[in-house]
């Protein structure tokens, strides 16, 4: 790139999906000082090692593969001639709107910006998190990191393998390794349902005839240098192993997809409020955090199930954050929390702006915390149910969403604003979503989802 | 065959054994130091508490009393002059109940008397405000202000270099098979392809010190045979369990904390590491293979139980990593360390030792040292340096970075996102004295791989850096010991599309 600059309009941390679109965005919104800053020597990010298909079909209507849906971005960045900064991480977002880099090119350096944007996508659970007892021995990685060697570096990994875990990655690396010529022994989920999407557990573990172990997972890791093998049990509804299921499983690979974790050391480190359920920063319906110059958008928000809806949301990011360079973005006010009820896992955005200069319409990004059928999503704002849809089946592995069309919202506002006029309501801090003062009324929009069945 | 001459041959590279050599080399004496794992501080030293305790639990007139107060003591020193980071955090002994409440009053009168300082009983107002995650049904606590918590391995690490800076040799992957004495009385050490010399052995063997110990036995000569016999003991090994929280649950507690000891160990405890983790356990339990450090379902229980019973509301989905570490408990009635001369002339010990070891470990060092010297009739080496230097790019300031980037650009690339850990500080971690040779090495010398993601992000680059600086090719790069490749075979060049 040319001479990095000490001060942009908009700086977007990360070149990947999220991050390109944002920047596209941004400029094509009419802010044209934009700069990429990308850790990796590549834009791109995690869709260059996703070499499968599945990418595109709702924003180019084409089914594409990871590298080739990121070309798209990447081009479109490069016709703008957005300035990159590749190969540079950033080690601290600051209070006076300065964010510092390292990189071994561009060294140390501080770089101010009127509006940031948070993309750094999300990173995989490890083995740790879920607690395998057992000895510690070598071949055991993350779906993620196996993808990269095999896909990227150009590495096997080991010979006989057994995934735990039936997240997309999980079943997409189980077919990767067939075709490689590596034995997938199974794959072990520990809920009775998988968490990936339905066309993956497809193509992925049926067509290659893999077998899958709902209600299962590992508990014993065997082997002093290299893994042996595990043990794998059944559990019961409780997640609990059952004694007396136990079964050895020879292998010399334990792959590990166990979900992912929206990334956000550094949102962390600048003060910026996090949701405890999605891991990712608190956002308003523009995507933006609890620091106003901050936005963020992608799978370092929520993990999502397409690339295409981060597209979305990166742009619908970087339109908020053009808006608020122009001045044109309410700075904060009270705001009104949303929530998830019954099934409902988490709801995005965890808040949304009211007041009489706010409109348009309204999505509500949400998903379940396990299979629904005959599903009845409802939006409701106290006893008030504004918003009914029925779906046959919904799934984990699923994010759903629901539009709130502008004149419902404009209902929604009114109450807000009569509640507030009766003083009934005050949400001085609307980040503290837990505080729930006696005697006020809280307006709050819920987001459920029950069976019909359970009726 | 006699492959090298030295002085005196340490055997055992954990903490006990670095220190033992690092103070050796502060007189005028050749020092070799052997290590039966491929990495120093493989043992007990690399998974314990890692806790400066400040010398209130051990029996007084005990040598656990005497090093671990006297260690104590040396930390600050020590630490600052090897370059490894020490919170004096201070440690407190919570009491439960009433009854508890005594114990406390015997605890400190114990400490006074092994000459333990700042040690202060604080009722449970007082306790309250100092760590109210704690729960509100505690009694009162002991606060010893000088207990603190340090990274085990790097201190391990650190002792080891510095003795290599001043003189010292180390052979890795060579287990000690037998030891022999010669005519002159000088000793034969035997160890895989080395056979070594000396006029001095010290058995710093941790888990197989009582091995090492009949190995010295074989080599007694005359009346040395039947006192040597006398004094032998045996190692029963016990696992340890922890689990380590992720850093947002590091502020959970700020100081070390315990229930009140057993006689067999200090309990469960809740402590933020150095690092700014959480730290919780260790379990106790019996266990007869000595190579065996794998998690156990019951342990981890142990540990949960033991961690919400002092924390009720502790955050135990915050788990990131769990592993095993084997004390080297002796079947001797007080279980006390066995540090010094033996029976053997020329052969000394340094066995036994489980917690405090770590804290006394630079006292049984210096100790050991003394003696040896005394023994061996050496004076003091002029030229020793006790400095060793650690370059943590994310303690430096913005313009230090700055400065350091320009110098080498290598420390501007960054490895390891959870820790902010550099390319530069991964190729000196592998180019330093006792320098790494695996990925995990490079972990537990730079901390790659030891947050959140556990590695899955910069283990691929830690594996090429690995491989290029020791030239040698992907494949043949290890986890830790050897045999535990990472990848099994190439399947395209880079490149090639």
């Amino acid at each position: 790139m040319r001479e990095l600059k000490e001060h942009y309009d908009i700086i977007v941390v990360g070149g990947g999906p999220a991050g390109l679109a944002a920047a596209v965005q941004a400029y094509d919104q009419g802010v044209k000082d934009v700069l990429i800053v990308e850790r990796k020597d590549k834009l791109g990010g995690i869709l260059n090692q996703c070499i499968h298909t599945g990418f595109g079909v709702q924003i180019f209507g084409e089914d594409l593969s990871g590298p080739e849906y990121a070309d798209h971005y990447v081009q479109m960045a490069a016709e703008r001639k957005i300035p990159v900064l590749c190969g540079a991480t950033v080690l601290s977002i600051n209070q006076d709107q300065s964010i510092v880099i390292s990189g071994s090119g561009c060294g140390v350096k501080r770089i101010t910006c009127k509006a940031l944007v948070l993309s750094m996508g999300c990173r995989e659970r490890s083995r740790g998190a879920v607690n395998i007892p057992g000895s510690r021995p070598s071949g055991i990685f993350t779906a993620g990191l196996a993808q990269r060697y095999i896909n990227l570096e150009g590495y096997k990994m080991g010979k006989d393998v057994v995934i735990l875990g039936s997240g997309d990655i999980g079943l997409i690396m189980a077919r990767r390794l067939t075709l490689e010529g590596i034995h997938v022994r199974m794959v072990c989920e520990l809920e009775p349902f998988t968490n990936g999407l339905t066309r993956n557990l497809v193509q992925c573990l049926e067509d290659f005839d893999i077998p899958l172990r709902l209600s299962h997972t590992v508990t014993m890791i065997h082997g002093k240098e290299r893994l042996t093998g595990v043990t794998i049990s059944r559990v019961d509804e409780n997640k609990n192993p059952i004694p007396g299921t136990e079964e050895l499983v020879p292998c010399d690979t334990l792959l590990l997809s166990v979900g992912l974790i929206p990334e956000n050391e550094l949102t962390l480190r600048a003060g910026i409020k996090i949701d405890p359920v999605t891991g990712g920063p608190l956002v308003n319906e523009h995507m933006q955090t609890s620091l106003p110059w901050v936005f963020a958008c992608g799978n370092v928000v929520h993990v999502h199930d397409l690339v295409d809806y981060v597209t979305m949301e990166s742009c619908r990011a970087a339109t908020a954050a053009v808006t608020y360079i122009q001045g044109e973005l309410p700075r904060f006010r009270e705001e009104i929390p949303t929530e998830g009820a019954d099934a409902v896992r988490y709801v995005v955005p965890q808040v949304i702006t009211a007041g009489d200069d706010v409109e348009g319409d309204l999505t509500l990004y949400f998903r379940v915390k396990k299979p629904v059928t005959n599903a009845i999503i409802e939006v409701s704002c106290g006893d008030w149910v504004f918003y009914r849809s029925k779906k046959l089946k919904m799934i984990p592995g699923e994010m759903e969403q629901v539009l709130i069309k502008a004149e419902l919202r404009d209902t929604f506002d009114a109450i807000y604003q009569e509640n507030q006029t009766k003083g009934m309501l005050t949400v001085p801090d609307v980040f503290q979503l837990d505080k729930q003062r006696k005697g006020i009324v809280d307006t709050k929009l819920t987001v459920s989802v029950r069976s019909e069945d359970d009726r | 065959m006699i492959t090298g001459t030295y002085d005196v041959v340490v055997v055992g590279g954990g903490v006990i054994g670095a220190f033992i050599a690092r103070e050796l080399t502060k007189f005028k004496l050749s020092v070799c130091v052997l290590e039966a794992k491929a990495d120093v501080g493989m043992g007990a030293s690399g998974a314990n508490s890692g806790i400066v305790h400040g010398g209130f639990d051990p029996e007084p007139g005990t040598q656990k009393a005497r090093f671990n107060v006297e260690g104590c003591q040396m930390m600050r020193k020590v630490t600052s002059d090897l370059d490894v980071p020490f919170e004096m955090i201070g440690s407190m002994v919570v009491a439960h109940n009433m009854e508890e409440k005594e114990i406390l009053k015997k605890l400190l009168k114990q400490g006074k008397e092994n000459g333990v300082k700042s040690l202060q009983l604080l009722d449970s107002w007082e306790l309250g405000g100092l760590e109210p995650s704690l729960g509100p049904n505690l009694k009162g606590a002991l606060l010893s202000s000088e207990s603190g918590v340090v990274c085990p391995y790097e201190l391990t690490q650190a002792a080891m270099e510095n003795a290599i800076h001043n003189g010292a040799e180390l052979f890795l992957s060579s287990p000690v098979t037998s030891i022999e004495r010669q005519e002159d009385l000088t000793y034969v050490v035997h160890a895989g392809e080395h056979h070594l010399q000396a006029r001095a052995v010290v058995n710093a063997a941790g888990i197989y010190s009582d091995k090492v110990y009949e190995m010295g036995m074989e080599a007694a000569v005359g009346d040395e045979i039947i006192e040597a016999h006398q004094e032998s003991f045996h190692i029963v090994p016990r696992s340890g369990e922890y689990m380590l929280l992720d850093k947002s649950e590091g502020m959970t507690v700020c100081h070390v904390v315990f229930r009140i000891p057993s006689e067999m160990s200090k309990g469960i405890i809740v402590t933020p590491t150095v690092d700014g983790n959480l730290l919780l356990g260790p379990s106790l339990n019996p266990r007869a293979d000595r190579e065996d450090t794998s998690t156990t379902i019951p342990g981890m229980e142990q540990v949960k139980e033991g961690a919400r019973r002092l924390v009720p509301e502790i955050n135990l989905p915050a788990v990131i990593k769990a592993y095993t570490g084997l004390r080297a408990t002796t079947d001797r009635a007080n279980h006390d360390f066995i540090v010094g001369r033996t029976p053997i002339k020329g052969f000394y010990n340094a066995a036994g030792i489980e917690s405090p070891g770590l804290t006394s470990s630079p006292a049984i060092g210096q100790y050991l040292a003394e003696i040896i010297a005394a023994d061996l009739e050496a004076k003091l080496n002029p030229d020793f340096d006790p400095k060793r230097k650690h370059l943590r790019f994310r303690d430096l300031s913005f313009e230090e970075q700055q400065e350091l980037v320009e110098k080498d650009p290598s420390y501007g690339r960054i490895i390891c996102r959870c820790e902010t850990i550099t390319e530069g500080e991964v190729r000196d971690a592998i180019r330093r004295p006792c320098g790494a040779r695996s990925v995990d090495g490079v972990k537990r010398r730079t901390r790659t791989g030891m947050g959140r993601c556990q590695g899955g992000f910069c283990s691929s680059h830690v594996v090429d850096i690995l491989a290029e600086e020791l030239g040698i090719d992907p494949t043949e790069v290890v986890q830790s010991t050897p045999g535990s490749y990472i990848l099994t075979e190439q399947t395209k060049m880079k490149g090639e599309e």
